[in-house]
């Protein structure tokens, strides 16, 4: 009597055959992993099943898979509760998103996640040369901002389950942007300003991220990767002001300036403010702004057409009754010296215990 | 049930037809909701993108105002980027008093303070229908049950994603919600690929064809799946998925044309309410479709 179903999909491209689903029967208590499984079904029952695996502990980073659609390691996920997610108690087994598949399970790691990574420039380009004999010793602090980008295990399950690579390829994904904030943030480091330059003008670089949080839903070291790109953009604009062609430095500035103008968001004033680097009156005369005005009219039409807009609601907007608290704060908090970042992921525990 | 009621800056700017139908549809779940028409944007994201503090401590304040309506039960928000945003603040803000402290004293001179622990939250209208009513509540008040139309749930990421911070160990349906719920309106749920995933939304400023090839290729599910319409508890995605609907085909080369519902105007239409009444009239692609099959139900 089998305890549980995995539903794997097959494909063989040496076949000529097209993929398909096939169903294997497993007998397992509920705690052990996906991967047990599989590697039940390939011992009992056919052993061409084709699945990468090494530790079984989700440290090795080599079984991602999609466990019923959900990108995961297989050996990180226990079989009853994914029978429990499964339809009618079923488990479907996929090789990863976003990337091509070499047989059944494995997929191929360098056509996409490595490089990318390698386009990050995954090295430390040091600053300084080290003090003469001796190492180049950074103080632990230093270093706490770049631990949870430095747990990566660059098992691809980030990149499989992003939402901006489904529809652009070229994007440089969640895992290499991760591993590009690993450097920024290393005080070490020589080319902080370069790297984000770099990455902030790519048109599929830091401003190509949808911040859909599926990367950080399902990386299995809890990297959360889409929170790095998030730094990467805080200190591309922030700290260097750079300002790209893609306009994510005029986005964020013309939000920023439209919350502590009026409190809520002018939504007609946010979009040529964000061609305009922040600034309304270069938006409506910069050469490329016009361009991308004129691409919007369209739409702006159809919002005036179907009455959503009125043309009195498009120019006039409301300040909040107590937009000077709202400026207040604005002014309090941006006139500190040094940024306050709470981390979670350094802190979490610590914090616990504070407040008891 | 009272409560203190966030309506966020979209529904009372590019989507009226929302504001306006939460307004028609509180009534008749008996919702008393004091609008806490003082409070700031929660910042989408974007405000703790450019800077973590802010963006917390504009959050605060909101929490921090909501706590001060007397005998409300929580906060209600109706806008998917509303709670996600201010959920990712809330979570910081709970996790260290002595953080929570530094980001109170910003809120001194007005006399306002968050305060953590206790029962208070802050739950979108879809979260309140689903565990504060409860669908078998709303079966009873439902008036015209959405038979024979086929809607495709669209829930926006920041209700659903990072599982962690949203509850679902609590609630661990919280996924599944607008299923549930156009099920118990009489509605059959479309099974498509889109559901979860993203609108585009946030990127339309900087990578619009990222952003109108998400819109597109969901709508474009929804339609092959056979769904009349999508519906949204989200005004950010509404506006990617309806607002930029006809330039979205150019991305994904081919025709759509499915109207897009917010959540309160399913609801209100099952709970009785005219479409005109609910704004469906303000919609870019046209819900005359819907509004037909509506009113053959109201006939039959």
């Amino acid at each position: 009597m089998a305890d549980y179903t995995l539903k794997i999909r097959r494909f063989d491209p040496e076949s000529g055959e097209p993929a398909y689903w096939a169903d294997y029967d497993v007998e397992l208590p509920p705690e052990r992993s996906v991967l047990d499984g599989i590697l039940q079904v390939k011992d009992r029952e056919d052993a061409s099943i084709a699945i990468r695996c090494s530790c079984r502990a989700a440290i090795c980073g080599s079984c991602g898979v999609r466990i019923n659609g959900r990108s995961a390691l297989a050996c990180n996920t226990r079989i009853g509760e994914a029978s429990e997610r499964g339809r009618a108690g079923v488990i479907t087994v996929e090789p990863m998103g976003n990337m091509p598949v070499v047989k059944d399970l494995v997929t191929d790691m360098e056509a996409v996640h490595w490089r990318k990574v390698r386009r990050v420039v995954p090295w430390l380009v040091p600053a300084e040369e080290p003090p003469e004999g001796q190492e180049y010793i950074v103080p632990a602090e230093a270093m706490l901002d770049v631990t949870q980008a430095m747990a990566c295990i660059h098992c691809g399950v980030c990149v499989s389950a992003c939402l901006s690579l489904e529809v652009d390829p070229d994007f440089i994904g969640p895992a290499a942007l991760a591993k590009a904030y690993r450097f920024v943030g290393d005080p070490r480091d020589g080319e902080h300003e370069a790297r984000l330059k770099d990455l902030a003008e790519d048109p599929h670089g830091i401003y190509d991220c949808t911040h859909c949080f599926a990367c950080v839903e399902v990386c299995p070291k809890d990297v959360a990767p889409m929170n790095q790109i998030m730094r990467l953009r805080r200190r591309a604009t922030g700290d260097y002001g750079i300002k790209d062609q893609n306009n994510g430095y005029g986005h964020e500035k013309a939000f920023t300036n439209i919350l502590e103008r009026w409190g809520t968001l002018h939504e007609a004033q946010l979009l040529p403010r964000s061609f305009g680097d922040g600034s309304l009156v270069k938006g409506q005369t910069r050469p490329s702004a016009i361009r991308q005005l004129v691409e919007s009219l369209p739409t702006v039409i159809q919002g005036l057409k179907s009455g959503k807009v009125s043309p009195k609601k498009a120019l006039v907007h409301p300040k909040l009754p107590d937009q000077k608290q709202v400026r207040r704060i604005f002014d309090e908090v941006e006139s500190h010296d040094e940024r306050i970042e709470l981390n979670l992921y350094i802190i979490g525990e610590m914090a616990g215990e504070e407040n008891e | 049930m009272k409560l203190a009621y966030w309506p966020g800056c979209v529904s009372r700017g590019f989507t009226p037809e929302l504001h306006g139908s939460v307004a028609k549809v509180a009534p008749l779940l008996d919702l008393e909701l004091v609008e806490l028409d003082r409070a700031n944007c929660c910042g989408a994201g974007v405000i703790a993108e450019h800077n973590q503090e802010l963006a917390d401590t504009l959050n605060a304040r909101t929490f921090a105002m909501a706590q001060q309506v007397q005998g409300a039960a929580g906060m209600m928000n109706i806008c998917s980027t509303c709670q996600g945003a201010q959920s990712e603040c809330q979570e910081r803000l709970d996790a260290s008093a002595n953080y929570r402290g530094e980001v109170n004293k910003h809120l001194e001179p007005e006399g306002l303070s968050y305060q953590t622990g206790g029962e208070w939250w802050n739950k979108n209208f879809l979260w309140i229908l689903a565990e504060e009513i409860g669908f078998d509540a709303l079966r009873e008040r439902v008036q015209r049950p959405l038979t024979g139309l086929r809607i495709a749930p669209f829930y926006g990421c920041y209700i659903v994603r990072p599982s962690k911070r949203l509850g679902f160990d609590e609630f661990p349906q919280r996924d599944a919600y607008l299923d549930l719920l156009i099920e118990a309106l009489g509605g059959e749920a479309v099974e498509y690929a889109g559901a979860r995933k993203c609108c585009g939304f946030p990127v339309i400023t900087m990578n619009r064809t990222t952003s109108l090839r998400q819109a597109g290729r969901h709508l474009a599910d929804a339609i092959d799946a056979g769904a009349d319409c999508l519906v949204t508890p989200c005004p950010l995605c509404h506006l990617n998925l309806d607002l930029q609907q006809p330039a979205a085909q150019k991305f994904v080369e081919r025709d759509l044309g499915i109207p897009v519902l917010h959540l309160p105007q399913m609801v209100g239409l099952a709970l009785g309410l005219e479409p005109e009444e609910l704004g469906m009239g303000k919609h870019v692609v046209s819900t005359a479709d819907v509004q037909r099959k509506v009113a053959d139900l109201a006939a039959a």
